[in-house]
């Protein structure tokens, strides 16, 4: 495919209605082919392979919503939550702080050098919480009241009100704070300057939104201290969760940076692709500073429960891991940032990642009712349907980011930040 | 429909909840009232003869199990009330401690704060003012906290239901209590082994017993303090660890433990704002000085 170009339709005659939808479908949608040219270009390999994972968890979704959750999860009385939560919820929503991050750094810090990178923090963070919302569409018994706590009932003293409510309205400011792209994209200029004058208002209402519940999806966890593993509760549950979510956001835009460099230059702009290293060392030097915090938080509150005795027990060697993955990412990001090696931080940002993810797995999956004999963690039909959504989302963002400007400028407002 | 009541309604509380936070309705959710009732467990009594089981089966119209309630086979195993293919709000178990056999019948506890009551989002789980935990068919979102956050293992759910899957425990035969009649398993039970009553009596109740037989009683009350007190009490001959008793639950009611994260809420909402607004505002000037710099430097060139 070539560069990305606004094609304009030069006529001398009036064009018909017919014509106007097709050009406009064409323009928009099929990214300027006619529909038959479009559909040709769908079928890839890669695009088949995806088709067959999104048809496999597709029918297991099916299953679920006929047989209940029984059906496709390992889910009991001893196990409540599993691989959808664990993976959708816990492990999906501290990267998508990615939007709140960069957004605070652009827009209240006015830290310009992150400019280039905002647009795509902020489509990541409102699919991941999206696609949260679709996880617990699925995981939950009646999912059709997923509006109850914030129209119907309200229990006001649970953490997990707090969840429901922010990640509703979080979900609605990352909408409107995406929207200028969208609106771009459709050419509609007046509503566009009206989304954009709602930057600063919305940017501080997400991170409000965002603080509360990081924190919140960890805090829910405070309320079952015999249940989880002692060498990973603690009362400061919450504040891990909140500054682990910063050092997650960043090494998902490291990483994404990197793929959309790889796999999405024709929908960038060139200087979008040559600021890429610059933000990646600018943004390397903040996680590093932000995992070293985490980890002096960490072993601080390990010490203080009094855990450490745990340590030479299966689950203690199985903390060890998770602790000595994100103990070394810091270094690595500060030796990365000294050296300049590009290369080497997006590297640790994805240990990061994988870092981070381990961490909530075992908060809600691995080490929660530990003291249980017989666990099953999870059901492979599980597996198979988180990797379907996740599928699904990643086509959704190739979706957007071949047509909305994200990884560039509308050429109309190339001088308007 | 959003009428006028609603709107204030959903208003009102919103708006309550920002200003007071968590920790202000908490606790008016968990004011205790002083005559609600619990039940005593006197595990020195138990036969194990399962017509408690029976009668909880009757009551609340479960399924037939697969077995008789007559079969004592059932005590090779320690059961859970409710699991995926035996559907009971209550089970009793047999346990053989320094040659003595003991019963142990195990249900909801009906905690005083209940863990289960604050991690619910919907408030469908509520501590009535009788005693018994309730759950409200018509609200659950089927969200699971409550079986994540109960210290006892209690609540379980129905996951083999796609359409109408509910949260299973025993209610201390609520529909009974509130027209006067006492819960069934008590009614049941052929030689008094549960006692229904007023909380603070059943309290003085088994202090009695353990004062008036020293060597036969251990001296404690398990749910007198356990989890902050809970409605359903215990009294034993036989240390109550060799029973599968929670011992790790501690006397601090549950509810506490998420308040202070929860009180926190109005701190963010009033500081962030204010503090953030701050930086943009500051972040501006230096912009606006670092152009004015450059200008004046393009100035003096000139």
């Amino acid at each position: 495919m070539s560069g990305y170009m606004e094609k304009k339709m030069h006529t001398d005659r009036e064009l018909t209605g017919a014509e106007i939808v097709s050009t406009w479908l064409s323009d928009k949608l099929f990214l300027g082919l006619t529909m038959k040219e479009y559909v040709k270009t769908l079928i890839t390999p890669l695009n088949m392979v995806a088709g067959l994972i999104v048809l496999g968890g597709l029918y297991f979704i099916l299953l679920r919503f006929i047989f209940g959750l029984e059906a496709v999860t390992e889910a009991s009385n001893e196990q409540p939550w599993g691989l959808f939560l664990s993976w959708g919820l816990f492990s999906g929503v501290p990267f998508s702080a990615s939007g709140f991050v960069i957004g605070t750094a652009v827009y209240i810090f006015g830290l310009k050098r992150y400019q280039p990178v905002v647009k795509n923090a902020i489509l990541l963070g409102f699919l991941g919480y999206l696609f949260a919302v679709v996880f617990l569409m699925i995981d939950l018994g009646r999912p059709w009241r997923i509006y109850y706590p914030m129209f119907v009932s309200f229990g006001t003293a649970s953490v997990m009100f707090l969840v429901a409510w922010h990640v509703a309205l979080y979900l609605s400011v990352q909408f409107f704070e995406f929207s200028p792209s969208t609106l771009e994209w459709l050419g509609l200029k007046n509503l566009r300057k009206l989304a954009v004058s709602m930057t600063l208002g919305l940017t501080i209402f997400g991170v409000m939104l965002s603080t509360l519940h990081q924190s919140a999806l960890s805090a829910m966890f405070l309320l079952a201290p015999g249940k989880l593993h002692p060498l990973w509760y603690t009362s400061y549950l919450p504040w891990l969760a909140f500054i682990s979510s910063i050092g997650g956001a960043i090494a998902l835009v490291i990483v994404v940076s990197r793929l959309t460099q790889v796999f999405l230059k024709n929908r960038a702009d060139s200087n979008y692709l040559s600021s890429i290293n610059d933000i990646t060392l600018g943004l390397g030097k903040a996680a590093s500073l932000v995992l070293f915090t985490y980890l002096g938080l960490r072993l601080i509150s390990v010490t203080h429960e009094g855990a450490w005795m745990y340590l030479n027990t299966p689950f203690g060697y199985w903390f060890l891991v998770e602790i000595t993955l994100l103990a070394t990412v810091p270094f690595l990001f500060y030796h990365g940032v000294q050296k300049k090696n590009v290369r080497l931080i997006q590297y640790t940002a994805a240990l990061t990642m994988v870092g981070i993810i381990m961490n909530r797995f075992n908060i809600s999956l691995i080490a929660f009712n530990w003291q249980l004999p017989h666990r099953e963690l999870f059901f492979w039909k599980e597996a198979v349907v988180v990797v379907a959504v996740v599928t699904i989302e990643i086509l959704v963002y190739r979706w957007i980011v071949n047509r909305m400007p994200v990884l560039r400028q509308h050429p109309d407002y190339m001088d308007d930040h | 429909m959003v009428t006028r009541r609603n709107f204030l309604k959903i208003g009102g509380s919103v708006i309550a909840w920002s200003v007071l936070g968590g920790r202000a309705l908490a606790s008016l959710d968990f004011e205790g009232n002083p005559d609600r009732f619990g039940m005593l467990s006197d595990m020195t009594r138990c036969i194990g003869c399962r017509r408690c089981e029976a009668a909880c089966n009757k009551a609340n119209n479960l399924p037939a199990p697969k077995t008789s309630f007559e079969d004592t086979s059932v005590f090779e195993e320690k059961r859970k009330p409710y699991v995926a293919d035996v559907q009971s709000y209550t089970a009793v178990n047999r346990y053989e401690v320094n040659g003595k056999t003991v019963y142990r019948k195990v249900q909801c506890m009906h905690c005083d704060e209940p863990a289960c009551v604050s991690a619910c989002p919907v408030a469908a789980l509520k501590k009535s003012k009788e005693g018994p935990v309730t759950w409200n068919e018509k609200v659950c979102i089927g969200c699971r906290y409550c079986i994540i956050a109960c210290p006892f293992y209690v609540p379980a759910y129905e996951y083999s239901s796609a359409f109408s899957p509910n949260v299973q425990k025993c209610f201390m035969c609520y529909h009974r209590i509130s027209e006067g009649v006492i819960p069934a398993c008590t009614e049941a039970c052929p030689v008094e082994a549960i006692t229904f009553g007023r909380r603070s009596d059943l309290i003085k109740q088994a202090k009695l017993r353990i004062w008036g037989e020293p060597d036969k009683y251990i001296d404690h009350i398990y749910g007198e303090q356990e989890a902050g007190g809970t409605g359903w009490l215990y009294i034993s001959g036989v240390p109550f660890s060799e029973l599968d008793f929670q011992m790790d639950v501690g006397i601090t009611s549950y509810p506490k433990l998420t308040k202070d994260f929860l009180s926190m809420v109005n701190l963010t909402l009033v500081s962030w704002p204010a503090l953030l607004g701050g930086f943009y505002l500051a972040s501006k000037r230096k912009q606006h000085t670092a152009h004015d710099e450059i200008s004046d430097k393009e100035d003096d060139k000139q």
